[in-house]
């Protein structure tokens, strides 16, 4: 599939809205929000960290019965730590990639927006007024803040996996590898990154099963998943209403034009449905047996 | 017919050779003349046993045999034993039927090695009478054991059978000291045949310690059981042993289930990850001040190096005891531990808030236009 935003798409005739999107009311604009090398990270992302936590979570509460059961069935530990290190690998290049990626656009190419602005994930002084409007929303005090490109907590998403990418993958590399990062690591450092490992994976679970899954997806204003990850387009009645100061900003700029895409076509809405809620029925099972696990240590 | 002295066999098995005769009681008194003459007992005459007997017709109830007045050591020794009792454990129910034992050197004998299980578990594999005098159910341990598949599937003589370690007519309860299966006796009963290791066993910290009277200490069968032993380098032994090792050493025990050995050891497998004797040995067990032992400072890069190639000075400063809980012993880690659990209880707890309040503001948000999922 080619990504579309690439170059200014032209809005789509209404014959072609209607095939694409039966369902849709007639003359709906779809914005893209999500570039196609962006969509393919998160499906990378999310599908080895559901590897990992799954068999990190055997590994962590080996002495649970699920885990032993399972380690049972696919001849021990051997097999469990072959996927968590083969997935540890997949999901370290796809890190890699990802800060190339930035560095090159915010760097090399000088891109403005990277690292400061609107659209940046760098945190700035807009967040923390959003986050106690919010608040104060949540309160009945005030009104709902206006969010840009990325919402405060959809910015602690993204600073959160970035943080337990580096923490986790280092101590991780560190127990694989033990030997190796001895030769300038303290002995006990490699206790260290053990309690590391399991505390920041389980912090990543717990709260990537948990609060990313309602505040993204199950909460009722996307309940019950948030397509736009899979599809990369959002109708541009819903961009005014999650998205107000971005949409305000395209308009002003001038460049709503260039970000308007057809619907997304039949075939990749059923797709993203099976694929989001296998990733979240996953996710909650492996929450209700952390949780279960945690509870019973 | 006049009587007259019965003493030749032809005599009576002019009779008793019909092997269906039976008496008033219903008793079998019918004799295999031929599997007599080829026993051990084949050159006696019947009134070598049966002594009371001297005429025909003889007594309907002759008196019973006393295998004694020959062999009084072995009853003297069945006297004082847990098979006293004459009446349920006579000679024959482990020697069998009294006119055709042969010696226990015949593979035909009850009590031939290869037959001894079978022949002690004709009792003691029977779940009713275990119940009754509250035993184990030690013949089917036994059969699946390592001795047991020794000496039932290979055939090897030398494998342990009942009586290698239990004696044969002087079996006493192992709460007797005299007991082979004394507590105190068990390392000697096991060096009969495991010689080289009850050496190394008597070097160790166990060894020592039962040999100076501590009932504590464990001998062999605490950690191999008595009955199931299985083999000590199968992945079944590797997996039951740590606990018993931890039943005692409890404090060593739950550090090392904190550690990477234990949690990825739990699940088992053919990767192997070091188990309590992989780093202290099995029998040989000494204190890291003793420069012999494995888990001296000196011998450490070389002990852990067993498993991981690389293993330098450094390396070897990992502690696979350490405690993260205890802030004394493992400051550091104490404080790792403290600063992850923080972060992970403040941001759930903050995110938890954040979310909860949401949702409940989201449901009062009167008539949203926006349901949602428009996305799609």
């Amino acid at each position: 599939m080619p990504d579309s935003t690439a170059a200014p798409v032209a809005a789509p005739t209404p014959e072609v809205e209607a095939q694409a999107s039966p369902a849709a009311p007639a003359k709906e604009r779809y914005f893209q929000r999500f570039t196609l090398a962006q969509r393919y990270l998160h499906a990378v992302l999310f599908t080895t960290f559901l590897v990992l936590a799954a068999t990190g979570l055997m590994m962590r509460f080996s002495g649970s019965i699920w885990a032993i059961r399972f380690a049972r069935l696919v001849d021990g530990f051997g097999t469990i730590l072959f996927f968590h290190k083969f997935c540890a690998l997949v999901l370290s290049l796809a890190f890699v990639i990802h800060v190339r990626e930035i560095l090159a656009r915010g760097v090399f190419r000088r891109e403005k927006g990277i690292f400061w602005g609107p659209t940046s994930m760098v945190a700035n002084w807009k967040d923390v007024k959003d986050l106690v409007g919010h608040m104060r929303w949540f309160l009945g005090l005030g009104p709902k803040p206006k969010f840009e490109r990325y919402a405060y907590w959809e910015k602690f998403d993204y600073w959160a996996v970035f943080w337990g990418m580096v923490v986790i993958g280092f101590s991780g590399y560190a127990m694989w590898f033990a030997p190796f990062f001895a030769r300038f690591l303290p002995g006990w450092a490699l206790n260290a990154a053990l309690v590391i490992h399991s505390e920041e994976g389980l912090l990543a679970i717990l709260f990537i099963f948990s609060i990313h899954f309602v505040n993204t997806h199950l909460r009722p204003d996307s309940f019950p998943m948030d397509m736009v990850i899979f599809t990369g387009r959002e109708s541009e009645e819903e961009y005014k209403h999650r998205r107000p100061d971005e949409y305000a900003r395209m308009v002003a700029e001038g460049r709503s034009a260039t970000r308007i895409t057809d619907a997304p076509p039949k075939w990749l809405i059923n797709f993203s449905r099976v694929v989001g809620f296998t990733a979240i029925l996953i996710g909650l099972t492996l929450l209700v047996l952390t949780l279960s696990a945690y509870i019973a240590e | 017919m006049p009587a007259r002295p019965l003493y030749a066999d032809v005599d009576c098995l002019s009779c008793h050779s019909d092997t269906t005769m039976q008496d008033a009681n219903g008793k079998n008194v019918g004799v295999d003349a031929n599997k007599f003459h080829a026993g051990v007992h084949g050159v006696l005459k019947c009134g070598d046993c049966h002594k009371d007997i001297h005429d025909y017709p003889h007594p309907d109830h002759p008196a019973k045999v006393q295998c004694e007045s020959c062999h009084a050591g072995e009853a003297s020794d069945l006297a004082t034993s847990v098979h006293s009792n004459k009446s349920e454990h006579p000679c024959t129910s482990c020697h069998g039927n009294a006119h055709e034992i042969v010696t226990k050197t015949d593979p035909n004998s009850a009590v031939y090695p290869l037959n001894v299980p079978k022949t002690c578990g004709a009792c003691h594999g029977n779940p009713e009478m275990a119940k009754k005098y509250h035993l184990p159910n030690v013949y089917a341990l036994y059969i699946d054991s390592i001795h047991g598949f020794a000496l039932g599937k290979e055939g090897l003589l030398v494998a342990a059978n009942c009586t290698s370690c239990h004696g044969s007519h002087k079996i006493l309860p192992h709460t007797d000291p005299q007991s082979r299966t004394n507590r105190a006796n068990i390392a000697s009963t096991c060096a009969g045949c495991h010689y080289g290791i009850n050496e190394q066993y008597q070097q160790g910290v166990h060894g020592k310690a039962v040999a100076a009277g501590n009932k504590s200490a464990p001998v062999c069968t605490d950690c191999h059981t008595a009955h199931g032993i299985i083999e000590p380098t199968s992945a079944d032994f590797r997996m039951q042993s740590t606990p018993i090792c931890g039943s005692c050493h409890r404090d060593k025990f739950s550090t090392y289930r904190d550690t990477f050995h234990s949690q990825l050891g739990l699940l088992g497998g053919y990767v192997e990850t070091a188990r309590c004797w992989d780093c202290h040995q099995a029998h040989d067990v000494r204190p890291a001040s003793d420069a012999n032992s494995p888990i001296a400072p000196a011998h450490l890069v070389q002990t852990c190096g067993r498993c991981h190639a690389g293993a330098n000075a450094s390396f070897v400063q990992y502690q696979p005891h350490a405690n993260a809980r205890n802030r004394k012993l493992n400051p550091a880690l104490y404080y790792i531990r403290l600063f992850m659990n923080l972060l992970l209880t403040s941001v759930l707890t903050f995110f938890t808030l954040h979310t909860v309040l949401w949702l409940i503001r989201s449901r009062f948000k009167g008539n949203g236009k926006l349901p949602g999922g428009k996305n799609a």
